[in-house]
């Protein structure tokens, strides 16, 4: 057994030249190898099937250089097509032109989205932004309460005409609906130069849930819907993602708890089933543990793939 | 869902399998978050078993492979005393962040609750936003008291004691403490939670120390149980959020390498939404039934 694919690979072309071009034998093997790496860093079944079947196309005939061995060969090749599927180049937040810049954030229960808001408010802010966050999630216990509080630590205001579930008043009362469309008037009248609205963590198969988000989206008509996604989801990240989109049509992407040790194949699913950017990396609990998302670093942590690229950059 | 269900059942009715057909199974255990470790095992015990039974059903070879990992034998009851037996039980739940540990301590205190014991809830998480208050709404929810502190970031281990404290002196039956979320590679939080289990154990050992999984969980599960397991030796699983599309297959995993069994699940947001952990069903349902 060898640790990490990097490892394996050397293995498996140890006696191998770099000559000429790839062989069917050659790519066989190393497909197997990066399968099985795919697969354990969570990357969903069928997203490994297309995309190992693209890269034995690719590889097949490909040319030798000459300084690098054919298992390398294919890791250059697996490597640009992970970056090209996460996507080249990070796209930024789209702004409104004219009123406030809406962001509205949708996702699984406790994948982040209401620390998040807090992180995105903090980023915005620091970048000159007025924000107002919008607490429209009545439902989780205390999801208010939380908000407030993030929303103090980031020195930024919460419009909160909802308490939600608290032990004073343990019923879910309130419409989550209502309260983001009096956010955004409030932020009109106020004139905040953008909106966070917070929302209930749902699951996918939630009809009624997913159709409280859509009516949200609806009534705020947001510039971006970000969908908050937890780096460690294994299988279901296809369903759930592609739930999302059908249900709240998200525009961009967050990855969180890449502070972690996962490796984050649910990236690779979700940039792959849903084509949409993945724009933010979310990075710990701290309101400042956030940044922009890096295709190459993702694709070398989702094979394991540190010291083999190094080596092909050198070459 | 159920096309996993659906794809295995168009299998099995096929007869005798082709190499098409095994790989389908495979990618219907993958597809259920088994893991690869763990599918490759069963794939090789199905293949034993079909050939020592070639007239057997695979299906119901598949579903006793999965039932002898999952093993319905073991117990799987809180070992938290019986009512009336004047001792005080503790249990510690544990977990990385967001996985549902608060829910379930209120989900558990209710459970208690109906069984006449008498419950303290002590909130040791002092990091989360918020994360008291959500356990001071769980505790008047479900009808018990909660030690808390007032202060943002205070030492979570001394909440802890606190609570074993009043839990004592009160003669209460169980207490349950919730922990802040923390990922498995952090060192640092790692400690703290060692900290709190050993404060606990002072007053009183735990007789039960659960780790709560997600079921969205891919491979990742698997060193979490390993990790915190190290810190804390587990005593059982909850297994959150199966209410959802996702199968829990990594606890698979998890049995197999720990031996830790699953003791509950989580179907739901509300106070009712926790069912002792079903065997045989957990196994149908990996097999989309
Ligand atoms: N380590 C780490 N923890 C995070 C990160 N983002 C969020 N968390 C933690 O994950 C847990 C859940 O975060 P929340 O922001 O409450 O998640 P949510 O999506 O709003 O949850 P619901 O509203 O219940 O659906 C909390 O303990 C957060 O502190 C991250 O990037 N890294
Ligand atoms: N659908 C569903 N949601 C659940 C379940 N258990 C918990 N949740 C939800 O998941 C979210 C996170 O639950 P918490 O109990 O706050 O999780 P936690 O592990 O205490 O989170 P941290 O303390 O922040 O690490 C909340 O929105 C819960 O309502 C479950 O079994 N099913
Ligand atoms: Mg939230
Ligand atoms: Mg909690």
């Amino acid at each position: 057994m060898f640790a990490n694919l990097s490892d394996r690979l050397t293995e498996t072309f140890r006696n191998l030249r770099g000559k000429g071009r790839l062989t069917e034998a050659d790519i066989d093997g190393t497909i197997r190898e990066i399968r099985r790496a795919l697969l354990d860093a969570d990357v969903a079944v069928p997203v490994v099937r297309t995309f190992t079947g693209n890269i034995r196309e690719r590889a097949l005939g490909a040319e030798v250089s000459g300084a690098l061995n054919p298992g390398q060969q294919v890791v250059k090749i697996v490597n640009e097509e992970l970056v090209a599927i996460l996507g080249g180049e990070a796209r930024q937040l789209r702004f409104a032109k004219n009123g406030p810049t809406v962001i509205m954030l949708a996702g699984l229960q406790g994948a982040g989205k209401t620390t998040l808001a807090g992180k995105l408010a903090h980023h915005l802010k620091q970048q000159g932004h007025t924000p107002l966050l919008v607490a429209a999630d009545l439902q989780r216990p205390n999801a208010v309460t939380q908000l407030k509080v993030v929303g103090e630590r980031a020195g930024v205001p919460v419009f909160a005409p909802e308490a939600g579930v608290t032990r004073e008043d343990e019923r879910p009362r309130g419409n989550p609906v209502k309260v983001a469309k009096k956010g955004l008037k409030e932020a009109e009248q106020r004139q905040h130069s953008v909106v966070i609205v917070d929302t209930a963590g749902r699951l996918g198969i939630d009809q009624e849930l997913m159709k409280q988000a859509s009516d949200i989206r609806k009534a705020v008509e947001p510039d971006e819907v970000l969908f908050v996604i937890d780096a460690m989801i294994g299988q279901d990240a296809v369903a759930t993602a592609t739930a999302f989109q059908e249900g709240v049509d998200f525009t961009g992407v967050v990855l969180t708890k890449l502070d972690g040790d996962a490796r984050g194949g649910a990236a690779l699913s979700v940039a792959e089933v849903t084509g949409r950017p993945i724009m933010f990396a979310s990075t710990g609990e701290k309101l400042d543990d956030f940044e922009v998302f890096h295709p190459d670093r993702m694709a070398s942590r989702i094979l394991d793939m540190g010291d083999i690229l190094t080596l092909i950059e050198q070459a | 869902g159920t096309g996993l269900g659906q794809s295995l059942l168009a299998i099995f009715r096929r007869g005798s399998l082709s190499q098409d057909d095994w790989d389908e199974l495979e990618e219907t255990l993958l597809m259920a978050d088994v893991g690869a470790a763990a599918t490759d095992e069963l794939m090789a015990d199905l293949k034993a078993r079909v050939k020592a039974d070639p007239d057997g059903d695979p299906r119901t070879l598949l579903r006793a492979a999965l039932l002898d990992v999952v093993d319905p034998s073991l117990d799987r009851g809180l070992a938290l005393g019986e009512a009336g037996d004047g001792a005080l039980h503790s249990a510690i739940v544990v977990g990385v962040n967001g996985v549902g540990k608060t829910t379930t301590v209120g989900k558990l205190a209710r459970v208690l609750v109906a069984e006449e014991r008498s419950v303290v809830l002590g909130a040791a998480d002092t990091f989360r936003a918020a994360a008291a208050d959500q356990l001071e709404t769980w505790g008047s929810r479900v009808g018990v008291p909660v030690v808390r502190s007032h202060v943002d970031g205070a030492d979570p281990a001394s909440v802890a004691f606190e609570a074993a404290d009043r839990a004592r002196s009160e003669q209460a039956e169980v207490l349950l403490v919730d922990t802040a979320g923390r990922l498995q590679n952090k060192q640092g939080l790692m400690d703290e939670l060692g900290k709190i289990v050993r404060v606990v154990s002072k007053v009183s050992p735990p007789s039960e120390v659960l780790l709560v999984l997600d079921a969205t969980t891919g491979q990742n599960g698997l060193t979490q149980a390993r990790v915190f397991g190290q810190v804390a030796p587990l005593t059982g699983i909850v297994l959150t959020k199966l209410d959802g599309t996702a199968k829990g297959g990594i606890v698979l995993a998890v049995q197999r390498e720990l031996g830790v069994p699953v003791k509950f699940v989580g179907l739901g947001e509300g106070a009712d939404d926790l069912a002792p952990f079903d065997a045989a069903g957990f196994v149908d349902s990996l097999l989309g039934e």
